[in-house]
């Protein structure tokens, strides 16, 4: 068995605004392999981006509750700034969501890059110089483009060169945050297998890619956490969440999804009546229940994990009547 | 299925658009060129491309918020260049109408969400007395409870209830033709089904022809019944929804199939692949078939081989 490079349990994170507390990361248990993809899918406002932010910013109103978070051994929530700083990029790095604007657009992508890794205490010399255009060229970039503006790029390759910069130190775990959403296919696929590949070469160690869309964690990753309303839903081996999902969400969630071959006319697909709760002050309880037809009065108690295989967890007080049928 | 005569409704005809920019040297950007297609009544027609090939370009100007620099459009056997006056632009526009990616753009922020009614009412249906009524209805056509909508600020409601209320929109006016121009992009996987089966049914049920330009082409292929693929402002291949997605021919159609993710189907990671080789691999396929041109391959299924 592989070991953990990251384990967490039982995380709280939740927002502090005036009316009190939203409830975005409440209870989320997971561990991630040595070199392995582990995607993490939901709908927006399920949590797994404040998940992210949990792990690398954590800034107001963002607050750390409670749980644990262990990366390489050593307890996050309880780091000081300056012990952060000094993982972050070489042991934990992120590749953001919206690359487009990550950007300064007063600087040239060398300067960018220099005074990133400044910050870092390594010196932007010919040797660091020519790791960068290494990295470039892995993703089918031109050096030239350190030379660049960001306005004068594409989305694409902005994209492209966002991962470069968040894998420069070779960072042990990085966070993949929808970085694939606001591309066209062919650069999705392009970011993700690439994301894959610097694994297969060892340039990254484990990673979490973050993303609405199951199909392409079908594609990249080994395993998948589902989450729903910031609450852990499921997680299981990729195969058997997609063939055999226990959790009503994530059966829904599957059920929804076109694919080539599906025709209106021929099988209609159905989608999740309602819309999330609001997770302000939010009570106990399964958090998917007032969408779900099969809860009953026991979903109004938060659910608790059980083990349908290894490796394969639900909460969802039903699960084992349910079966793993798409349909339920 | 598909009724194969069914009316025409639009016609686009040798449609070209070019954006120049730059005062001294100006540089021309072709984001249209040369494409034709006609829209019949009843109908839901997928326009598939990436980002740049021209696919919103074609939406704006049918709905003349550009105007096209050569060519036609037909709407009903008249071309809509001739609508200038403003009597003649509320009457196309109370058929033909549009609805874009981001719902929340397309709300005032300041306004009740009710003003959108009001607007249809006052612009082109100041008569109406039974307005009430019929907003309730549109709304409850679209599954949405008039009772927990109106009055309500854009804000408090989600997207997909925001794309319904445009669609509830477009429904009290009756167009003829809707452009959805990547409608449900923005909607969660649980949301956006539900939009997408209430625009079939809708489509069926009151003879509305639906253009729908989308990036995804799972998504076209669930609910069109025709497919327009688009590449570099062209339209490279287009027909059937069937005959195009068991039978890709254009390179860059076979690539866009090649690329979507899908459940089942798993990327070949062997393959070295790279998504600006596809230039390369278009130019190759026009230059061996020089001359060909637009061919029909199959029955309602054509492909561009050249395009000199």
């Amino acid at each position: 068995m592989r070991e953990n490079i990251l384990e967490i349990t039982d995380l709280k994170a939740y927002y502090q605004i005036l009316k009190g507390e939203i409830k975005a990361v409440d209870g989320v248990t997971f561990k991630v392999k040595r070199g392995e993809i582990l995607g993490v899918a939901g709908e927006s406002g399920c949590g797994k981006s404040t998940l992210a932010h949990t792990l690398i910013y954590r800034k107001p109103p963002l607050q750390y509750i409670s749980g644990e978070v262990r990366l390489l051994g050593r307890e996050l929530m309880q780091l000081s700034a300056e012990e952060f700083k000094e993982m972050r990029l070489k042991s934990i790095s992120i590749i953001p969501q919206y690359a487009l604007d990550a950007f300064s657009p007063t600087k040239k992508i060398k300067v960018f890059i220099a005074d990133l890794v400044r910050e870092h205490g390594i010196k932007f010399n010919k040797e660091f110089l020519a790791k960068v255009e290494a990295r470039l060229a892995m993703l089918n970039l031109e050096s030239s483009v350190l030379n660049r503006y960001s306005i004068e790029l594409s989305g694409g390759m902005k994209q492209r060169i966002i991962m470069v910069i968040s894998t420069l130190l070779d960072p042990d775990f990085i966070i993949a945050d929808e970085i694939t959403s606001a591309l066209d296919v062919s650069s999705q696929r392009f970011a993700a297998t690439m994301l894959a590949n610097l694994r297969d070469e060892g340039i990254i160690g484990s990673a979490m890619f973050i993303t609405h869309d199951i199909s392409i964690l079908y594609q990249i990753a080994e395993r998948i956490m589902v989450m729903y309303a910031g609450q852990f839903a499921e997680i299981g081996p990729t195969d058997e969440m997609v063939k055999e999902p226990r959790h009503p969400y994530t059966k829904a969630l599957i059920a929804s999804l076109p694919q080539v071959g599906i025709q209106y006319q021929e099988q209609k697909l159905t989608g999740i009546k309602g819309t999330p709760p609001h997770l302000l002050n939010i009570g106990p309880g399964c958090r998917f229940r007032s969408r779900c037809s099969f809860s009953t009065g026991q979903c109004s108690k938060t659910p608790v994990r059980e083990k349908v295989k290894d490796g394969h967890f639900v909460s969802c007080w039903h699960w084992q009547e349910l079966g793993s049928d798409h349909n339920g | 299925m598909v009724k194969k005569r069914a009316e025409r409704v639009m016609a686009i005809q040798n449609l070209s658009k070019e954006f120049k920019s730059g005062l001294i040297r100006p540089q021309i950007t072709v984001a249209v060129k040369e494409v034709s297609f006609e829209i019949r009544a009843g109908t839901i027609l997928s326009l598939v491309g990436e980002s740049g090939s021209g696919k919103t370009t074609i939406g704006k100007l049918i709905l003349k918020l550009l105007k096209p620099t050569s060519g036609n459009i037909l709407y009903r056997n008249k071309d809509i260049a001739t609508f200038k006056s403003k009597q003649d632009k509320t009457e196309y526009y109370r058929k033909v109408q549009g609805i874009f990616q981001d719902p929340f753009a397309s709300f005032n922020p300041l306004y009740r969400i009710d003003r959108v009614f009001d607007l249809i009412f006052k612009g082109f249906n100041p008569e109406e007395k039974n307005r009430q009524e019929k907003i309730k209805q549109a709304l409850k056509s679209v599954n949405l409870n008039p009772e927990r909508i109106l009055g309500k600020f854009p804000h408090q409601l989600s997207g997909g209830q925001l794309q319904r209320l445009l669609i509830a929109r477009a429904l009290l006016l009756e167009v003829d033709i809707l452009v959805a121009d990547e409608l449900i992009s923005m909607l969660d996987a649980s949301t956006r089904i539900g939009v997408l089966n209430l625009l079939v049914e809708l489509c069926k049920k009151n003879g509305m022809s639906v253009l729908f330009i989308t990036h995804d082409l799972n998504l076209g292929y669930y609910i069109s019944d025709y497919t327009l693929i688009m590449y570099q402002g062209r339209l490279v291949e287009r027909g059937q929804t069937k005959k195009i997605y068991q039978n890709p021919v254009h390179p860059y159609t076979r690539m866009l199939f090649e690329s979507v993710p899908d459940i089942g189907r798993r990327w070949n990671r062997e393959e070295d692949f790279l998504p600006e080789q596809i230039v390369d691999d278009v130019n190759k396929f026009y230059e061996k078939h020089q001359g060909k041109g637009l061919i029909e391959v199959d029955e309602e299924h054509s492909v561009l081989f050249s395009c000199d």
